[in-house]
């Protein structure tokens, strides 16, 4: 009899802990939750770039969600030596093809992979980009050759909307 | 403890009534049943895309809503038009935006995340448009007015001709339930001024409380989360509260006294 | 302070204890001797906690998302109520946890007068309290200006002017306080960084208050002086815990009606209109809890006289301790001053009544009279009280009336006994 209260006690103390402790939770998340993006900040998705004043050689910078992306009209030179690299020298192995829709134009996060960077254009030993922060040499292609970035640069979803225009988004 | 929560609840009445007695007119308000009244309450979606549609076709002219964004309309709670619908409401507004690569200003259709496009560039214009008044933005109008949703949908009927000797000015008309009964915006609505997509008769009285709802939703774009999470919520305080009181009970019975 | 010695079991329980008594300090606080009789009045000091928890948090949350700009300080809250996640749920907590706090704070308040909680040793803890109370206003004030609507405009602008009422400095004080020539953006951002501050003020203070209310132990019911640990009292865990916790949870279904069914009874409809420094709202009211006092004020016709009326009836509390000359605590055995209690409680209810009401006629009579009565009762009534009435006896210990299960019966026991 006394064995059967106790038992009857103890069950009525852990549910009452257990659904105290649900409701916390609960009560904790939305704090949580709140510095997540917010409905105005994922609204804003997409931006659609005019990029008929890039002659070939020029790079132009755009925002997209706060960074920084580079849209670069490369040269033959560019996308040969892009093409001509052997995969097993590379870090994080990728196609060229597999970067550019159109070999012409590469479109790409302007954001080292190392710490966060912005990268300069035309500098470094690969003709590409060099990051100052930690000497990161990415190609013509925008894929990391040497120093300690991890990956390449990032790609974002894009589509040519007509021969002038780039939305990326 | 029966003394004690006497006590405690009427505190709360107390204030509760003396807060609704001061935000009270003498005038007795239009009433009408209101979806989204209650516990449960939710949104008419019909009333709301109506209401859309009177909004637009009728107050836009005037009225800005700069804080509701074309993206809302499609959102759940609100009245979920498609997001096909909404892309083609916005892309049917122009939206100023800028500047382009030459520095200058340009127009192009509206996105999803626009904020509804005003009338008006601001509140100068407004007035100089409205012989001085301006006419107040609607995104929070049903919470800027005391009667709240009964007040602008009686608002909308109280249109009468003055009663002899009231002396009215020019471009100022009677109003039953304006305060002060005077009001700058003229009688706006007239049976069939509108023809709804679904059909519905476009009476004034329907006019009235599709746009009042639709005022409703955009004052409280979260009303029916916020009922829904609040039944939820309460349940749960009332089940814990339960559980709590029997515990405490089971540990105030170690030492035989009353709780 | 500690009733007993505490030794951790484990080593480096030990060790750690030795160097910063945090376990001694959880001891303490566990073991806490409480009266055992302590009725819900009791309650409010752990949700008055909980309130002031919850607005800190909740405070935090919004100020990530707010902007202290005259130009954008609506609009972000709007974007807090639309588009943040749980915007609408935090601010809805915030601004109805004011409201909820200053309930629970007017209740503990009247259960110290009613049981003589402010007396003999209690005054600093009384004290503390009556400073935590300023600072509430001040706080729930100052925070009422954020939204930056009509009702913020214009009760900052009326409450800042009361300081023009001091001779000679006013104006330049005024002044000083806008940062301009009238409410403006310097204003806004300086009340926004008061108003965050505060909060952790009162949270000092709280911790003084409790600190402060651990040398003696608590009042109760009975209002006698009990021995601690005995027979009378209770380890503050899980006893007066698991009550606290129930009461709490009463509370907070309050607390949720408000913010889930009806988030905007207590504010006010003009504060959802922007700003506007040039037209004033039909009528200016301040948020509920702060009306008996604007009735006060509004009640002196002399600007200067009303402000001082005003602040006197809040300091007027600091020195109850003093005016109130009756050796016995609790209004259970004071039959007299227990009539003038109650009169006391609604004659601060006609004056929340009569500040939301226009000044004039028949109100501003009332609340003449309410405001008379209300320095009546504590400068004459509460110091010849004290002297002229005649108590009942008191129980020796607490044990006898917890049985009997009320004060009253328990007083009745008493007599009965005395009788005999």
């Amino acid at each position: 009899m006394a064995e059967k209260k106790t038992n009857r006690r103890d069950f009525l103390f852990t549910a009452t802990y257990a659904v105290g402790a649900v409701g916390l939770g609960a009560t904790v998340w939305p704090m949580i939750d709140q510095m997540n993006p917010d409905a105005s900040v994922k609204a804003l998705a997409s931006t659609e770039v005019d990029i008929s004043s890039v002659t070939p050689g020029k790079t132009i910078t755009v925002l997209w969600r706060g960074k920084p992306v580079f849209i670069r009209r490369r040269t033959p030179d560019e996308i040969a030596e892009a093409k001509s690299v052997n995969l097993e020298d590379l870090k994080d192995p990728q196609k060229d093809e597999d970067r550019a829709k159109d070999p012409e134009w590469l479109v790409m996060l302007g954001v080292c992979t190392h710490l966060g960077c912005v990268p300069l254009d035309q500098k470094g030993d690969y003709n590409g980009w060099f990051c100052p922060c930690h000497g990161s040499h990415y190609d013509t292609s925008g894929r990391i050759r040497k120093g300690p970035a991890p990956t390449n640069m990032e790609v974002p979803k894009y589509e040519f909307v007509n021969s002038n225009t780039i939305k990326i988004g | 403890m029966k003394n004690f929560f006497k006590i405690f609840f009427s505190i709360i009445l107390v204030f509760g009534y003396s807060q609704n007695s001061y935000s009270a007119e003498k005038v007795e308000y239009l009433k009408t049943d209101w979806s989204f009244k209650g516990l449960f309450g939710k949104f008419d979606r019909g009333a709301l895309q109506r209401g859309y549609q009177v909004y637009t076709e009728v107050c836009s002219s005037c009225h800005s809503m700069k804080y509701v964004s074309y993206r809302n309309l499609a959102e759940k709670g609100g009245p979920e038009f498609t997001e096909a619908q909404v892309k083609a409401i916005a892309a049917s507004f122009e939206v100023k935006d800028g500047p382009n690569a030459d520095g200058e200003m340009f127009t192009r259709p509206g996105k999803l995340s626009d904020k509804f496009v005003m009338p008006y560039e601001n509140v100068k214009a407004a007035q100089a448009a409205n012989g001085g008044a301006y006419p107040p933005d609607m995104s929070v109008l049903v919470k800027a007015r005391g009667g709240g949703v009964d007040y602008i949908y009686s608002l909308l009927q109280g249109y009468e001709s003055p009663p002899a000797g009231f002396i009215l000015d020019d471009g100022v008309y009677y109003n039953k339930y304006m305060y002060g009964n005077k009001i700058k915006m003229s009688n706006q609505l007239s049976d069939g001024l509108v023809e709804y997509a679904d059909g519905t008769n476009a009476t004034v009285e329907q006019m009235s409380k599709d746009v009042t709802t639709f005022l409703m939703w955009t004052a409280e774009p979260h009303l029916e989360a916020r009922h829904q999470m609040g039944f939820k919520a309460i349940v749960y305080l009332i089940i814990l509260t339960i559980l709590v009181y029997f515990s405490m009970k089971r540990i105030w019975s170690r030492i035989e006294t009353e709780v | 302070m500690s009733d007993h010695e505490y030794t951790p079991k484990s080593k480096f329980g030990k060790w750690f204890n030795d160097r910063l008594p945090l376990l001694s300090l959880a001891s303490h606080l566990t073991d806490y001797p409480t009266p055992k009789n302590l009725n819900y009045w009791w309650t409010f000091g752990g949700i008055l906690t909980f309130c002031l928890i919850t607005q800190i948090v909740t405070g935090l949350t919004l100020a990530m998302h707010y902007i202290a700009h005259a130009d954008m300080a609506f609009e972000s809250v709007e974007h807090i109520m639309r588009d943040v996640n749980y915007g609408w749920l935090i601010r809805y907590i915030h601004a109805n946890g004011a409201s909820m706090f200053f309930l629970a704070v007017y209740i503990h308040i009247f259960r110290s007068l009613f049981y003589g909680s402010y007396k003999s040793p209690r005054e600093i803890i009384w004290i503390i309290g009556i400073i935590i109370y300023l600072l509430m206003m001040a706080a729930a004030f100052m925070g009422y200006v954020l939204p930056w609507g009509q009702m913020s405009f214009w009760g900052a602008t009326v409450i800042t002017n009361l300081f023009s009422a001091i001779p000679l400095v006013g104006e330049g004080i005024v002044t000083w306080l806008w940062g301009g020539y009238s409410v403006d953006n310097p204003t806004l951002t300086r009340f926004f960084t008061l108003h965050y501050l505060i909060p952790f003020l009162i949270l000092g203070l709280v911790v003084l208050h409790i600190w402060a209310l651990h040398v003696p132990g608590n009042n109760n019911p009975v209002g006698i002086d009990i021995e601690k640990p005995s027979k009378d009292t209770v380890p503050f865990h899980p006893y007066i815990v698991i009550k606290d916790g129930f009461a709490l949870l009463m509370f907070m279904i309050v607390f949720a009606f408000f913010v889930f069914y009806a988030p905007n009874i207590l504010g006010h409809a003009d504060n959802y209109i922007e700003a506007d420094p040039l037209v004033t709202p039909a009528h200016i009211v301040p948020e509920w809890y702060l009306l008996p006092f604007y009735a006060i004020l509004r009640s002196v016709p002399d600007k200067l006289l009303g402000v001082v009326a005003m602040l006197s009836a809040i300091l007027i509390l600091a020195a109850l301790p003093w005016l109130d000359t009756s050796k016995i605590r609790s209004a259970v055995f004071r039959p007299l001053y227990k009539q003038f209690y109650w009169i006391l409680v609604a004659d601060v209810l006609i004056l929340g009544y009569v500040g939301a009401m226009p000044a004039e006629g028949l109100y501003l009579l009332i609340a003449r009279v309410a405001t008379a009565y209300y320095f009546l009762h504590f400068l004459v009534i509460l110091p010849v009280l004290g002297f002229k009435e005649k108590t009942l006896p008191v129980p020796l210990s607490i044990t006898e009336p917890v049985l009997g299960g009320s004060p009253n019966l328990a007083t009745a026991r008493n007599r009965e006994s005395l009788n005999n």
